[in-house]
């Protein structure tokens, strides 16, 4: 599978998403911000950092950029997305995905381990995961606090929009698990064509045993699949 | 403007000095001279009260490759791998300001590190605060952590360990040192020397603005005539101009067109050309109308002074103009050739076709101003509390009262601020002895800690300084990484009174005696005096920041216990000795006598015995023995394990608040099977090194007969309340 990394400047997960995509098999290459084209790709990745400083607001300069419309064209013909951190902020920005990321509800950036639970797992990302598995994964955010109107809230619960949601090590939802106030406890959603994933946890991080867990490994073997 | 004595003192120069200058130059300076020289002759850039100190220590070692003098020092672990580090003070800017005080004090410590070529893989801090019921403390506190977490989270770099502490010798002068550390290829290491004749000299990265202009040379008699520019003004950082320059400067680097480079620090250009030109015994020339400036109509005085964030100073070999500047266009950031080296060895500078100054580079570094101060050698304090007159404690009361203390409190608060994963090598994060970095894609790892004790520094400062070398090296050993090698951040007062300056030389003298004993040269640091004023000066406070090497990360260790029913082995002697513990202060507000007295000799052998017991596979889990003593690092294994420990009760000691108490140096716990019992103690013995059993591994509690019953849930929400309610 051939996917494709996309670095702006400011981008700082870049080098990890991509030890991650090639060690599980993808053939991947990095893009910067400034190509005007995308090698063939089955996959973009959106990687976390703070592109171009994020000043002005998460993601929103990077949502401008030219590589960016090349990305959103690749992901109006099916191309199978994935923004992690700061590329699921640039990912709302955009458009592709709806809503925003707040500022986390404690005004102060978070990073730890939490737990999510796999809500859906019919769809490209997620297929590996058994439905309601609990994972542990590692945040590192500022703006993290999903929020969006009523309609779209009820349209992403409803047609089971929702990839992740955050909660404890049994599973329950509720608000003391919940790291930056996002609603509905919300960690990660599709668009509707489920070819687009944005998810705050990074599962870059948790491919390894000897820095943490293997949580992480099946979102991308489910890609594979 | 005449140069009166007014003047020469607002630069922070005496008239002595400013008499040198002139028999220096063999005339008066101008301004712009006068700044150049009250730049470089600073305490901060020229060491000259404590360079005659510094010399003693050991900075020599099999493993080392560069000790102090460069950016930072750098260390050989093997293969063609190297590891560069430094750590280095921020405390006056992050009083005034401490978001960004904190926050260009990390940005600093990174320039320090990937200046020299390496990627930088980890940081940590040290930082100390006053009292927390200091009106002040709460805000600092806050400013300091979010500018810590604002500048390495954005860059991309971990966060990886630290400490915290709260003490009111601090309250009116905070103490935040920062320590960054990269990973290098051996033959990929860049130094600071000049070389060559009429290379060029290139400026590159962020704009120079008036920022920070006070730091290293305080006002100025030109900002007299316009106040609004006289407000000091610290520097503000800009953590992603920063990853831009440290890409850009990491991709030039990969082929050979850099000379020398050296990162704008304190004293920006100034230091910069200055260090580079003395190194490599030339001259440089300096076009000071090239320099891109973000604000209008600076003067060179300001130019050369500023302190903007994010700047480099690079020698770039002949013909190598145009592709390096592609490299810094393509990460939009400035790139101007603004001089080149001569062999005058002065440092000359243009403005409007006019040399506008003009001084011979040794007058502002070989020949600066070094000073044998007077000091005084501070006595060892007699022990004079005895616990017997004491009003008498339970146990239980005073392990909890001293596990929900400030100084004692599970620090998760702060380090969930910081991003300690990223770049997914972080094998061991924060709350254990030491971090653990892996060498990307390598077996191998780091292991890297900083420790300070000021209270001990402050009853004897020589026994202080040894045993903060002591407790680093225990660190990194309680991790199963051999320690090799340490930088330095010395926090002191005013060194013109002869009782700091004696903390300072005894310190010094006790860091140098340990270090030479362990093998654990000193090879980067960094001094900073003046903390505090003449009357109320701050405790010393040396910080150490230890790297150690693991040659296999399969063989780390943690304090976490692992097995109901292991053994948990105390290794080194317990005397009992509480003066200068935790246990008084906190449960008696008593602080006096001496600290626990260092024996090197045992030091070396228990730690060596221990990491020999790491590497042999044969100890489950290690904890360091340090403040609080030997109950609340028995308590410190239960945290997250999901485990108790069934403790026994001492035979020979007469008191047991002074068994489980004393802060007696050279102590490790290690949990060991059972069935391994006599083969350790046979190894421990055949080294003659004191060991015995103190408790045994158990299911949720936390007890000793008779004495104390804690669920080990509860010992840990004891812990972890204070931050939270704060």
């Amino acid at each position: 599978m051939n996917s494709s990394v996309i670095v702006f400047p400011g981008s700082n997960c870049d080098r990890d998403i991509a030890v991650a995509l090639e060690k599980l098999q993808f053939r991947n290459k990095m893009v910067w911000h400034k190509d005007v084209d995308l090698p063939k790709s089955d996959l973009i990745v959106v990687p976390g950092g703070f592109s171009y400083g994020d000043y002005l607001r998460s993601g929103a300069i990077a949502a401008k950029s030219n590589i960016l419309n090349e990305v959103i064209k690749a992901a109006n013909n099916g191309c199978l997305i994935l923004g992690i951190c700061n590329g699921f902020q640039i990912l709302t920005e955009t458009g592709l995905l709806g809503g925003v990321l707040l500022r986390n509800k404690n005004l102060k950036f978070i990073s730890k381990d939490v737990y999510v639970k796999v809500i859906n797992t019919e769809n490209r990302f997620c297929n590996k995961y058994k439905k309601d598995q609990i994972l542990q994964l590692n945040i590192a955010h500022n703006e993290g606090n999903y929020f969006t109107n009523k309609e779209h809230l009820k349209e992403l619960e409803d047609k089971n929009l929702i990839a992740f949601k955050y909660s404890d090590e049994n599973g329950n939802l509720n608000e003391e698990n919940n790291p930056n106030g996002s609603l509905n406890n919300i960690a990660g959603i599709f668009n509707s064509k489920k070819n687009i994933l944005g998810m705050m946890p990074h599962p870059e991080r948790t491919i390894d045993q000897v820095t943490s867990n293997v949580d992480g490994v099946n979102l991308f073997t489910s890609l594979l699949s | 403007m005449k140069i009166t004595n007014e003047v020469v003192e607002k630069h922070g120069l005496k008239l002595e000095e400013y008499s040198k200058i002139k028999i220096l130059l063999n005339r008066e300076p101008n301004m712009l001279e006068l700044g150049v020289f009250s730049a470089m002759w600073n305490e901060h850039c020229s060491y000259k009260s404590s360079r005659i100190h510094l010399k003693n220590l050991p900075t020599k070692g099999k493993q080392v490759i560069q000790g102090p003098g460069e950016n930072a020092g750098v260390i050989d672990i093997g293969d063609d791998d190297a590891i560069i580090f430094k750590i280095e003070s921020h405390n006056h800017p992050s009083y005034i300001e401490p978001y960004q005080g904190a926050a260009t004090g990390v940005g600093g410590i990174l320039r320090d590190v990937f200046t020299m070529g390496a990627r930088p893989i980890a940081l940590l801090n040290s930082i100390h605060f006053g009292s927390p019921d200091h009106p002040k403390t709460k805000s600092l506190l806050n400013g300091v952590v979010s500018g810590i977490g604002g500048y390495g989270n954005c860059i991309g770099v971990p966060t990886v360990a630290g400490e915290i502490k709260f003490n009111n010798t601090y309250n009116e002068n905070i103490l935040v040192n920062a320590m960054a550390v990269g990973h290098v290829k051996k033959d990929k290491i860049f130094y600071s020397k000049a070389k060559g004749l009429n290379k060029s000299v290139v400026y590159v990265g962020s704009k120079t603005g008036r920022d920070g202009i006070h730091g290293a040379s305080m006002a100025s008699a030109e900002f007299d005539d316009n106040s609004e520019n006289k407000k000091p003004t610290v520097q503000v950082g800009d953590p992603f101009t920063e990853k831009l320059l440290m890409e850009a400067c990491l991709e030039l680097m990969k082929d050979n067109s850099i000379i020398s480079i050296q990162d704008m620090g304190a004293a920006g250009l100034t230091s910069s050309s200055v260090e580079m030109a003395s190194k490599g015994d030339l001259g440089m020339e300096l076009h000071l109308d090239k320099v891109p400036c973000r604000e209008e109509n600076m003067t060179p005085y300001e130019m050369m002074l500023s302190e903007s964030q994010e700047r480099m100073l690079i020698i770039l070999e002949d013909g190598k103009e145009n592709e390096a500047k592609k490299i810094f266009e393509k990460w939009d950031l400035d790139f101007v050739v603004m001089g080149k080296t001569t062999d005058t060895n002065k440092l000359t500078l243009k403005f409007e076709n006019k040399i506008v100054g003009e001084i011979p580079i040794d007058a502002l570094s070989t020949k600066a101003p070094i000073y044998d101060r007077k000091w005084t050698k501070i006595k060892l304090p007699e022990k004079k509390t005895k616990i017997k007159d004491l009003k008498k404690i339970k146990l239980q009361d005073a392990l909890l009262k001293i596990l929900s203390s400030p100084n004692q409190s599970n620090k998760n608060w702060v380090t969930n601020q910081f991003d300690q994963m990223v770049m997914t090598d972080t094998v061991q994060k924060s709350g254990s002895d030491a971090a653990i970095i892996r060498i990307h894609k390598k077996e191998k790892a780091i292991a890297v800690a900083v420790d300070s004790s000021a209270n001990y520094c402050k009853a004897h400062p020589h026994t202080g300084g040894k045993q903060i070398v002591c407790e680093n090296w225990r660190n990194l050993i309680s991790v199963g990484a051999k320690p090799i090698a340490i930088t330095n951040c010395l926090n002191f007062g005013n060194p013109e009174n002869p009782k700091i300056m004696g903390e300072l030389a005894e310190c010094i003298l006790g860091i140098k005696e340990a270090c030479e004993f362990l093998d654990y040269p000193v090879v980067s640091g960094n001094v900073s005096l003046y903390n505090g004023t003449n009357k109320k000066n701050i405790h010393p406070t040396p910080v150490i920041g230890g790297v150690g090497l693991l040659l296999n990360i399969n063989n780390r260790v943690n304090q976490c216990l692992k097995k109901e029913g292991n053994l948990i082995l105390q290794i080194g002697k317990n005397f009992g000795q509480l003066h200068q513990s935790i246990f008084l202060e906190e449960i008696y507000s008593i602080v006096e006598g001496p600290p626990p007295e260092i024996n090197l000799s045992n030091e070396k052998n228990n730690g060596l015995a221990v990491l020999n017991l790491i590497n042999k596979n044969l100890v489950s889990s290690v904890h360091d023995i340090s403040s609080g003593g030997l109950i609340l690092a028995l308590a410190e294994m239960t945290f997250n394990s999901g485990y108790g420990i069934n403790i026994s009760k001492p035979k020979n000691f007469f008191n047991l608040m002074e068994y489980f108490f004393s802060e007696d140096q050279g102590r490790y716990l290690v949990e060991i099977e059972p069935n391994n019992s006599n083969k350790i103690s046979k190894i421990l013995n055949d080294n003659n090194i004191f060991n015995e059993t103190v408790g045994v591994v158990q299911k949720n509690y936390f007890e000793i007969d008779g004495e104390l019953k804690i669920a080990s849930n509860d010992l840990y929400e004891t812990n972890n309340t204070w931050y939270n309610n704060y």
